[in-house]
């Protein structure tokens, strides 16, 4: 017998309890069970790891590094971590105190969380974004607040809705640029705008910056780059999207030392140490990756401009996003809820989207596909949401 | 088109020639009119060659091909350097491919044909007989993995979860 969440199951504690499931799952349970499916669905990467980051991984294992590395990774790979963030974007972190190798970006957020709020702060959360992060804050005893970015900023956080959001209690936000599932990017001179309302109300933030490297339009901006902010950014980045290494569960965080020193302690009680294997292979990636990153940053770009100008032309009208690998169309022209239109879709056409509203509130009204899939498969999708689209719009769609 | 756009439509068209140019268009966020224009420019000026396609000969049956490649030597002559001799070889319907490389020898000759007994004839009656010709060595190719960027073999699986965060 399953319990929903309604009903008090007293093994379980309170905090896991408020907590829902994610909404994704149940669109996975749906599309896995469909054949011939196309999915849009993907939040990750259609590239296979490169081959030379799989090697140097089977090599740490022909010569034995099998043990634990340090709490906060192996020092080579901080440094190289150091080195990165220096070359890409500008800031520097000292690789024996400032940055944690973690398991995954996921981790990292869970880790800056619990290290730097109490129970009764508010925590706010720029929205849509990715679905840990509401609940993470809600184990943590703290407040999620959501703070709205719509499509008539392109998704972008403005910062009058940021003043909006603040209350006295409001101790910190998570920003994430760019963002899944929006694909919003922000320029360093919309970050300092952002960045002045942070100073005045003495925030901490959050960045996750893990679709750093897929900035299609210009450089991305580290958070912490921008004039007085590295003293309250914590940095969240990591291999997953940038080196197709999802499944690696890899990923770092750079904070200031009061910072990671208090994160190092909940990583190294429930975590001890992030994978050894996956550690050697990271640090080849940030060897010897670049160009590989550089051919897949290209492939994304052109399917990104394929599916958007698709989309626009279907009618379903979406912005260009500047980042990330999702474009993220408004479904208004079809009259339907967007859960209705990704189900209605996926069982008439056989195209797995998510709908919006999983990815919190302004999602809703729109739904995420990701572009990280074949061109073919692509084209594919295309002409199957153009044919759904034509099907359940009454008035014709602009032309 | 910039000039940066128009290397991204080469790479493109290089992996696939058979694009749509509608498609082409869209994926370089430019107008479809634009894209012929350019396409057909860069066939005017021999910036693209042809539009070929990459077949796994050996899974049609009576298509059976040879392959091999020659390493030969060559005395350059005055003035024209390797190009004399190299214009002479490259002449060859048998001849496929042909580089001057560095290293031990000087010209690479890739030659196909549909015998092993042709190419050795083409080896000892046409090439070696070249007076600016020193000397050959032939490998004959035992089996292809990879050509041009493409692995021949079964495709790598789509290993993701259909859906995910
Ligand atoms: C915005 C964002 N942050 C973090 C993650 C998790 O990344 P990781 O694989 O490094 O845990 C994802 C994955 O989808 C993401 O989209």
């Amino acid at each position: 017998m399953s319990m929903t969440a309604k009903q008090t199951n007293h093994r379980l504690s309170k905090a896991v309890t408020s907590i829902e499931p994610s909404g994704i799952r149940k669109f996975f349970e749906l599309a896995s069970t469909m054949e011939d499916c196309i999915s849009l669905g993907v939040g990750e990467p259609d590239f296979v790891t490169p081959w030379s980051v799989r090697e140097a991984c089977m090599t740490s294992l022909e010569q034995g590094y099998t043990a634990y590395t340090a709490n906060a990774g192996l020092l080579e790979l901080r440094m190289a971590i150091s080195d990165y963030m220096e070359d890409a974007f500008d800031v520097t972190y000292r690789p024996e105190e400032e940055i944690i190798v973690t398991v995954g970006a996921s981790e990292a957020i869970d880790l800056a969380v619990r290290a730097t709020v109490d129970p009764g702060d508010e925590v706010l959360v720029v929205t849509p974004s990715f679905v840990s992060y509401s609940p993470l804050i809600t184990l943590a005893g703290a407040t999620p607040v959501p703070v709205l970015t719509d499509s008539s900023t392109n998704f972008k956080l403005t910062a009058e809705r940021l003043e909006e959001a603040i209350t006295e209690r409001s101790r910190a936000i998570i920003l994430s640029f760019p963002n899944n599932p929006t694909g919003a990017v922000m320029t360093k001179a919309e970050l300092e705008v952002v960045a002045h309302v942070i100073q005045k109300h003495d925030l901490l933030v959050f960045s996750d910056e893990i679709y750093a490297e897929l900035s299609y339009d210009e450089p991305h901006t580290a958070f912490s780059s921008i004039k007085d902010m590295k003293d309250r950014t914590i940095l969240i980045n990591g291999f997953s999207k940038a080196f197709a290494m999802t499944g690696w569960r890899l990923g770092f965080v750079c904070a200031p030392n009061d910072i990671t020193e208090a994160m190092l302690k909940i990583h190294q009680y429930s975590l001890m140490c992030a994978p050894t294997q996956a550690q050697h292979g990271a640090l080849e990636a940030l060897r010897s990756g670049g160009d590989e990153v550089k051919k897949m940053v290209e492939s994304y770009y052109s399917r990104r401009n394929y599916i958007v100008n698709s989309l626009n032309e279907i009618g379903l009208s979406c912005h260009m996003p500047g980042g990330s690998f999702y474009a993220f169309p408004s479904i208004e022209a079809t009259g339907m809820d967007d859960q209705t239109f990704a189900e209605k879709l996926l069982l008439e056409e056989k195209v797995a989207v998510v709908p919006g509203s999983v990815f919190g509130e302004g999602g809703e009204g729109h739904v995420r596909c990701s572009y990280a899939t074949g061109m073919k498969q692509l084209q594919t999708a295309v002409e199957r949401i153009e044919r759904f689209v034509k099907r359940h719009t009454k008035t014709n769609p602009p032309s | 088109m910039s000039k940066e756009q128009e290397t991204r439509l080469l790479r493109i068209l290089e992996q696939n020639g058979r694009i749509d140019t509608e498609v082409l268009a869209k994926m370089l966020d430019e107008d479809e009119e634009t894209v012929i224009q350019t396409i057909k420019r860069l066939e005017d000026e021999h910036v693209i060659l042809s539009y070929a396609a990459v077949i796994n000969w050996n899974k049609v049956e009576q298509e059976s091909q040879v392959a091999a490649m020659i390493d030969v030597k060559v005395t350059p002559q005055r003035g024209v350097g390797f190009d004399e001799v190299a214009n002479r070889i490259q002449r060859f319907p048998e001849v496929s491919a042909l580089y001057l490389m560095s290293g031990t020898y000087d010209l690479s000759v890739m030659v196909e044909g549909q015998t092993m007994e042709g190419v050795a004839r083409f080896v000892s009656d046409k090439l070696s007989t070249l007076d600016a010709v020193l000397s050959t060595t032939t490998h004959f190719r035992l089996k292809k993995y990879k050509h041009d960027g493409i692995v021949f073999g079964e495709d790598e699986k789509d290993r993701r979860m259909v859906v995910s965060p």
